[in-house]
């Protein structure tokens, strides 16, 4: 007989007369909602410091010196524990705290937005006595008050579990509310003129346990028994949290987190909450348009596609298969990659296929050992070649964050201005842009740095922290860590929903092919015969807006698959209208690599189709038939075909709670680095950085009405002491002068940003900082003048 | 209304470096913008929070729980007359009606002139020595209706200028430690070893 | 000589053994002048004297029951500490608030020297790095003594960098409140000295001991507590444990308060000493005033059940007190003479409470405010018998099971024994209920009287069966 290895840290108790396996640290609340025993809680949330205030898990816990009533949640499991959750006493008090959090909650439930998903409510049926004996005068507050731009607080109906404000101190690191007061009069505040704006407010809505939180976009809009839901991936950014998507007659209606252990654990940033709205819009682009010379006209689809096949071929015919390109792909599915791709490179037969806009970093990134997100918040080193994750990737952040604050890992960031993660830093070590190879080596240099990296267990997050700078040095910088620090894995701090995705599924340049920067200044050139824009906006999110301006105006014929009339679709002839997320469904890989199913939950607008459906049909039209009658065939072909989707197929990801991570890619060619000496900055000059914040003007803020108005007007960010140096002043309005363009800008002084250095927003209203830069030159310097 | 003036910007420091960790001056802090304006303003508590290294919502949160903070205009003088079993047995409910008479406001109210804030306070561990009350903390005991009009008059003509600070000011004398017999505050997370003597002890 | 002018009931009647109030006569009993001419600081030197070891050891065997509630030995909570977990620091306890409690103030006031010693004494012996002399936000005098007494032994090397030339360092930190009862509870305390809202902490899990003050090992200690350190170091745990029983060795601070001739502070010999000594005694309070009769005192501070005339023979004994249905707690005698009308003076405490509660746990905040109206509308006389059993209720929430009270022999009811079952954190919560149980129990018919007169509001039949 062998023995069994016994676990040390396995804890075997017994609960209401079932043995339970724990383990050590385990909470007894825990350890029994695994076993199946709900014990009834209000401030117990599984991803928060326990603080024992609600009372309401009080059970019988006996730890061998007789059982006595214990708070669940913050009683940690022992070897022979025994916990009975029902005992009378048990009961006895779990309906005495329900009568004393009744006794000042206002009866309100049918207004309520939380009636019918209420753990008050639900509690009070199955915990509580039955009937309430208070009649003293409750606790009255103002009615509802806008603790931020989003979310409203009715004091009266809070219970004062602590949760909010934990979330806002512990997991967000935003202590902008806060109890008030003492006792019987305590209740939650903001200080005043300090709202809480937090980029993570709508977590608090959805761990409320009551409706004392609702949120803006939600508020008396529908029943919760009215509501259908599915589970599905958050795509806004590709840190793909996994979320809830509910709505009520065919229309969306709110987004919740899931807890996903290995991504989000339960949270979601506000902007990805959100903006679900932007699907719900007015401004969608509803049928297929064809532009008449005049004017978009309304099309049949099959007139559409015999156009867009019909431009195509005269393209081909015109410039060959190199004179046509597709840009985009990183906003859809894996599916609709994937058939986008075959279209490009099987039926068309061009090989200048790419889904980055120029502010990312070359796919070969995806080549190096991968980090999953995991690895990162508990590596012992993190290393931040990255841009700011909290505006960029902010689930990412808050996991990054927690690391360090609970002391797993240190954090040690290079970046050309303070970052959210800053405050959480080890070390931060700031650079001017086009210096951080040597700044990375003089750190990699400092013993005490160089110690702690020879611990081991190094996860580098490397993306594009300035899009006013080529990735030549960044690139750089990140192989002279990855060269000190042998082993260490890398996390690609790419930004858009499944630009990871669709790279890897086929989204990437054939033999001889393209990247967008160079199809680009193809077009501008004159040789692109046909642009398709797959969801793509180069004029909004192409660094160098001058390039992109040129391309668009060189370019014969434009194709526009999209959502939106954008900036860049406008310029088409043809506009394909797409579904939505939530419109559609199929699988999406997060920047881990991670493969998750999106939900199709609601009809699409109008008369849209998802990308891969037009994929397909165009591939009929040209003389293809791809051979997909369903999504599932399409998904499970990506599992058959791409390395590293082995077995990924839909019946598996369907299977998988937490989806499954994908191997890494193969067959991406090293994108050649182009070389560009770096001038050296003449000392009146400042060094631009430009980078993007978490409201903006792209598409999804901008259509969504809750959030559109949280973006800021573009300004000038220059370091304080910068200042006096321009001979300015906070609120002015300066000449910025590049090489190209000057732009009218308003001044802030910030010390986020580094002397010699200014900040600019991209993508913000206002001057655009686009025009600035210019996407050829290693680095781009401005000039600060005056008005 | 106004952040700490430039004196008490100093002292606050020297406050802060008393403790391995800032946040624990808050409390100390807070008296000391109290001081400086009879009550703690917006101002002073966002100016504490940069001191500390808190946001204002968690200052606010730390000194709304406390009885002593007081965040709009009370009088000059606070009259805290106790009202827990030792005076209440003692006659504590007459004392404070009789009070409520003679200045013509009710508890938690203040006069007209701005001079005086009456309150109905809890046990100030004077017990024997009841009825009891604190003017601006400073205690009277035993104190009959006669002896409570007879305070009133002396601090409103200014007799007792002297003994009782107007209110913010607690104590008037404070700690100093002299900078060549300090042994100074370090954070936790710097000490590992046991102090010397410890050490010393078990070789 | 000349008596502390308003010391309270303070006597000197050369018989008692006075360990901690000895300078009390004296009218600069607080000058480090008073305190070096009267034996000061020679525990401090006896200590350094000898190994931290035998120092915390000779506490451990002196029993120096904790002064602040608890009554846990000093000694075995310094041993406490986890072994080789620095810092250490030292939290003293000046934050009496407890009704009825009036002792450390005096302490402060009148002899902060004496203080600083115990601190010192106790730092070299626990090995600690830093220490918190936190005095209740409301005591100014107490406050100006203190830091007085600071600045002068600072000035004079027993504190701060080798101190008296040893290699014992240590910093003694002036630290205020703010005014807030809850933060005499110990993790309060912490949470406080931390710059946070007094808030406890949940306990177990950790005690301060382990996890304290910055999540490191911390001592809590009441004023009276290390106050007692200078003369045991003097004189030995011998001459200590020889005062008082041996369960309870030494003396203790009394205050007595309420409807009694000399209301005060008394030193009393621990263990032996009965109530009715105090309460009575010529040397002490001296009977009850006018003469009148005794209904009931509360023995050890707003916290405690109430005892009544028939338990005045039990003496300072946590053992004899505890199964008589009620706890010493913090040194504290509320005298209430048969005048003394019941039900209002109950809801002098419950009202304290609730206001005192820090709105942590919902049977403290909610119950607790909840019992006050309910107390509110019974002493006004619209009370019913359903306020009454409502009342009963709510304790049961707040603390489950038998309360503890005191045996009545005119009600026939026997003594139910101490401690109770708690739905809360701290004791604030289950004392918000203490008095109403103790009230509702020893004198159920002063409640009975008030209630108002038609206990059932005639209702024209509505609803089920009309
Ligand atoms: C609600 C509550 C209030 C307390 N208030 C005080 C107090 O004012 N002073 C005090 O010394 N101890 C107080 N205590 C007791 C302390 O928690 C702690 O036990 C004591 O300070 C330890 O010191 P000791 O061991 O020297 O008694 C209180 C306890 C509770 C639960
Ligand atoms: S019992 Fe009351 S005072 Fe004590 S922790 Fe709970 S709520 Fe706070
Ligand atoms: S869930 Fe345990 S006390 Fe709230």
């Amino acid at each position: 007989m062998t023995d069994i290895p016994v676990d040390p840290n396995e804890v075997r108790l017994t609960i209401n007369g079932h043995e339970v396996v724990s383990t050590k640290g385990e909470m007894v609340i825990a350890a029994a909602a695994r076993a199946g025993d709900y014990i009834p809680h209000f401030c117990y949330h599984p991803r928060m410091e326990p603080v024992g205030m609600c009372r309401m898990c009080m059970v019988d816990i006996d730890g061998g010196r007789g059982p006595m009533l214990q708070p669940a949640c913050m009683v940690p499991v022992a070897p022979g524990m025994k916990v009975d959750t029902e005992s009378p006493g048990a009961k006895r008090a779990q309906e005495g705290i329900i009568e004393l959090l009744l006794a000042n909650h206002p009866l309100d439930c049918p207004v309520c937005d939380k009636g019918g998903e209420c753990p008050l409510q639900d509690q009070t049926f199955s915990h509580g006595p039955g009937e309430s004996r208070y009649v003293e005068e409750k606790r009255h507050y103002e009615k509802p008050i806008a603790i931020s731009d989003l979310v409203f607080l009715d004091r009266e109906r809070c219970i004062l579990c602590d949760r909010c404000t934990r979330f806002a101190d512990e997991v967000a690191g935003d202590a902008l509310i806060h109890f008030n007061s003492r006792g019987n009069d305590t209740h939650i505040t903001t200080f005043p003129d300090e709202p809480f704006s937090s980029y993570f407010s709508g977590n608090t809505v959805q761990i409320c346990p009551v409706g004392a939180l609702t949120a803006t976009p939600y508020r008396f809009k529908a029943r919760p028994w009215d509501l259908a839901q599915q589970e599905s991936t958050c795509t806004t950014c590709s840190v793909g949290c996994r979320t809830v998507v509910q709505s009520s007659r065919d229309e969306l209606l709110r987004y919740m987190g899931v807890d996903s252990d290995p991504v989000n654990h339960g949270w979601l940033c506000d902007r990805g909450r959100f903006n679900f709205e932007s699907v719900k819009s007015p401004d969608r682009v509803l049928q297929p348009l064809i532009h008449d010379g005049t004017e978009f006209v309304p099309a049949t689809w099959s007139a559409a596609i015999t156009e867009v096949a019909v431009q195509l071929r005269a393209a081909r015919a015109a410039g060959g298969v190199n004179s046509i390109a597709v840009l985009g792909g990183a906003r859809g599915t894996n599916e609709d990659a994937y058939l986008w791709s075959r279209l490009a490179h099987e039926v068309i037969g061009t090989p200048n296929v790419y889904p980055q806009m120029g502010d990312g970093l070359p796919a070969d990134v995806l080549l190096l050992d991968r980090a999953t997100i995991d690895q990162a918040a508990t590596a012992s080193t993190i290393v931040l070649l990255a841009p700011d994750l909290k505006e960029e990737l902010p689930v990412l952040y808050l996991r990054l964050r927690a690391a360090a604050e609970k002391r797993r890992s240190r954090i040690i960031e290079f970046t050309p201005k303070h970052t959210g993660l800053s405050r959480y830093a080890w070390r931060t070590i700031g650079y001017e842009p086009g210096t951080q190879q040597s700044v990375v080596e003089k750190a990699l240099a400092d013993p005490e740095i160089a110690a702690q990296i020879a611990k081991g267990d190094v996860v580098v997050v490397a993306g594009r922290a300035n899009l006013a700078e080529t990735t030549v040095a960044t690139v750089a910088a990140l192989r002279s860590v990855l060269a000190a620090a042998p082993g260490s894995r890398v996390l690609p701090a790419f930004r858009r929903g499944n630009v990871v995705g669709a790279l890897q599924v086929g989204m990437r340049p054939g033999e001889g092919g393209l990247d967008t920067r160079s199809v680009l200044q193809a077009a501008a050139d004159g040789k692109i015969e046909c642009l398709v824009l797959l969801g793509a906006d180069p004029l909004a999110d192409f660094p160098d807006t001058d390039l992109a301006r040129r391309a668009l105006a060189g370019a014969r014929r434009i194709i526009a698959i999209d959502t939106f009339l954008t900036q860049s679709t406008q310029l088409a002839s043809v506009v394909l209208a797409a579904s939505a997320y939530a419109e559609k469904s199929g699988t999406t890989t997060n920047l881990e690599g991670r493969v998750t199913t999106v939900a199709q939950q609601v009809s699409p607008a109008g008369n849209t189709r998802p990308d891969w459906m037009i994929a397909a049909e165009l591939a009929m039209e040209l003389g293809s038939d791809l051979g997909y009658d369903t999504i599932d065939n399409v998904t499970d072909d990506i599992a058959w075909h791409v390395p590293g989707y082995e077995g990924i197929t839909a019946a598996a990801i369907a299977a998988a709670t937490d989806g499954i991570v994908a191997g890494a890619p193969t067959g991406i060619a090293p994108l050649a680095p182009i070389a560009n000496p770096i001038g050296e900055r003449n000392s009146y000059d400042f060094r631009l950085v430009v980078s993007r914040t978490m409201y903006d003007e792209a598409v999804g803020t901008a259509t969504s009405p809750s959030l559109a108005h949280l973006a800021t007007p573009s300004m000038v960010h220059l370091h304080p002491l910068d200042l006096g140096r321009v001979g300015t002043t906070e609120g002015a309005a300066v000449k910025v002068i590049g090489s190209r363009a000057t732009v009218v800008l308003h001044v802030v002084a910030d010390d986020s940003v580094l002397r010699g250095t200014v900040w600019v927003p991209f993508r913000h209203s206002g001057a655009n900082v686009g025009d600035l830069i210019d996407c050829t030159a290693a680095v781009n310097d401005v000039r600060i003048e005056n008005i | 209304m106004s952040r700490l003036n430039e004196a008490n910007v100093l002292h606050a420091k020297e406050i802060i470096g008393r403790y391995p960790k800032a946040r624990s001056a808050t409390i100390p802090l807070l008296h000391l913008a109290q001081q400086q304006d009879g009550y703690v303003t917006n101002e002073a508590m966002a100016h504490i929070g940069e001191l500390v290294g808190a946001t204002s919502a968690e200052v606010l949160g730390t000194a709304t729980f406390y009885e002593m903070f007081k965040f709009e205009p009370v009088g000059k003088y606070l009259v805290n007359i106790c009202g827990t079993l030792s005076c209440a047995l003692m006659g504590a409910d007459e004392l404070l009606h009789h009070a409520e008479a003679k200045l013509g406001i009710k508890a938690g109210g203040t006069t007209d002139d701005g001079l005086f804030t009456l309150e109905r306070a809890e046990c100030q561990a004077a017990c024997t020595e009841a009825p009891c009350l604190q003017v601006n903390y400073r205690y009277r005991f035993k104190v009959t209706p006669a002896d409570l009009d007879q305070l009133l008059d002396d601090l409103a003509a200014g007799r007792l200028d002297g003994e009782v600070p107007p209110h913010g000011t607690v104590a008037k004398v404070r700690q100093h430690i002299p900078a060549n017999k300090a042994v100074g505050a370090v954070p936790p997370e710097s000490v590992t070893a046991p102090p010397v003597w410890i050490s010393e002890a078990a070789k | 000589m000349s008596r502390y002018t308003w010391a309270p009931g303070y006597c000197d009647d050369g018989d008692r053994p006075q360990i901690v109030t000895s300078r009390f006569k004296y009218d600069d009993g607080y000058s480090l002048e008073r305190y070096l001419a009267t034996g000061g600081y020679a525990g401090l030197k006896a200590a350094l004297g000898r190994t931290p070891t035998e120092v915390h050891d000779e506490v451990k065997a002196a029993t120096i029951l904790g002064r602040g509630g608890a009554g846990f030995p000093a000694g075995t909570k310094w041993g406490l500490t986890p072994q080789g977990v620095f810092p250490r620091y030292l939290v003293v306890n000046g934050d009496e608030s407890e009704p009825g409690t009036y002792k450390d103030r005096l302490l402060m006031e009148r002899d902060p020297h004496q203080l600083i010693e115990g601190c010192l004494i106790a730092s070299y012996a626990a090995g600690l790095s830093q220490c918190f002399l936190y005095i209740r936000g409301e005591m100014a005098l107490a406050q100006e003594r203190v830091a007085t007494a600071l600045n002068e032994a600072y000035a004079a090397g027993y504190i701060g960098k080798n101190i008296l030339g040893t290699n014992f360092s240590i910093d003694i930190v002036l630290h205020w409140g703010a005014g807030a009862y809850v933060v005499g509870e110990e993790t309060a305390l912490i949470e406080s000295l931390e710059g946070n809202r007094g808030m406890p902490r949940l306990k177990p899990p950790y005690f301060p001991a382990a996890i304290g003050l910055y999540g490191q090992p911390t001592i809590v200690n009441n004023v009276e507590t290390l106050s007692n350190l200078p003369w045991l170091l003097v004189n030995g745990a011998a001459a200590y444990t020889a005062i008082g029983t041996e369960t309870s060795p030494g003396t203790r601070m009394i205050a007595v308060s309420g409807h009694v001739k000399r209301p005060g502070v008394y030193e009393i010999i621990n263990g032996t000493t009965t109530f009715r000594e105090v309460i009575y005694g010529e040397q002490f309070c001296g009977g009850i005033r006018d003469d009148n009769e005794l209904k009931a005192f509360i023995p050890g501070g707003g916290s405690a059940p109430w005892f009544l005339p028939e338990q005045l023979d039990l003496p300072f004994e946590a053992k004899m007190v505890g199964p008589a249905g009620s706890m010493l707690g913090s040194g504290a005698i509320m005298v209430m003479d048969h005048t003394t009308d019941i039900p209002a003076m109950a809801l002098t405490l419950v009202r304290f409470y609730a206001h005192e509660s820090c709105g942590k746990c919902v049977p403290c905040r909610e119950g607790g405010t909840w019992l006050m109206r309910i107390m509110e509308r019974v002493v006004a006389g619209r009370g019913t018998q359903r306020d009454l059993d409502q009342l009963l209720e709510i304790g049961q929430t707040i603390t489950p099971g038998q309360y503890p009270h005191a045996a009545s022999e005119r009600l026939g009811i026997a003594a139910a024994p101490f401690p109770f079952k708690m739905t809360t954190i701290c004791f604030v919560g289950p004392s918000a209920y203490n008095a109403v149980d103790s009230a509702l129990t020893l004198f159920p018919d002063e409640f009975q009287a008030k209630l108002m007169k038609r206990t059932s509001i005639p209702v024209t039949a509505v609803g089920a069966g009309s």
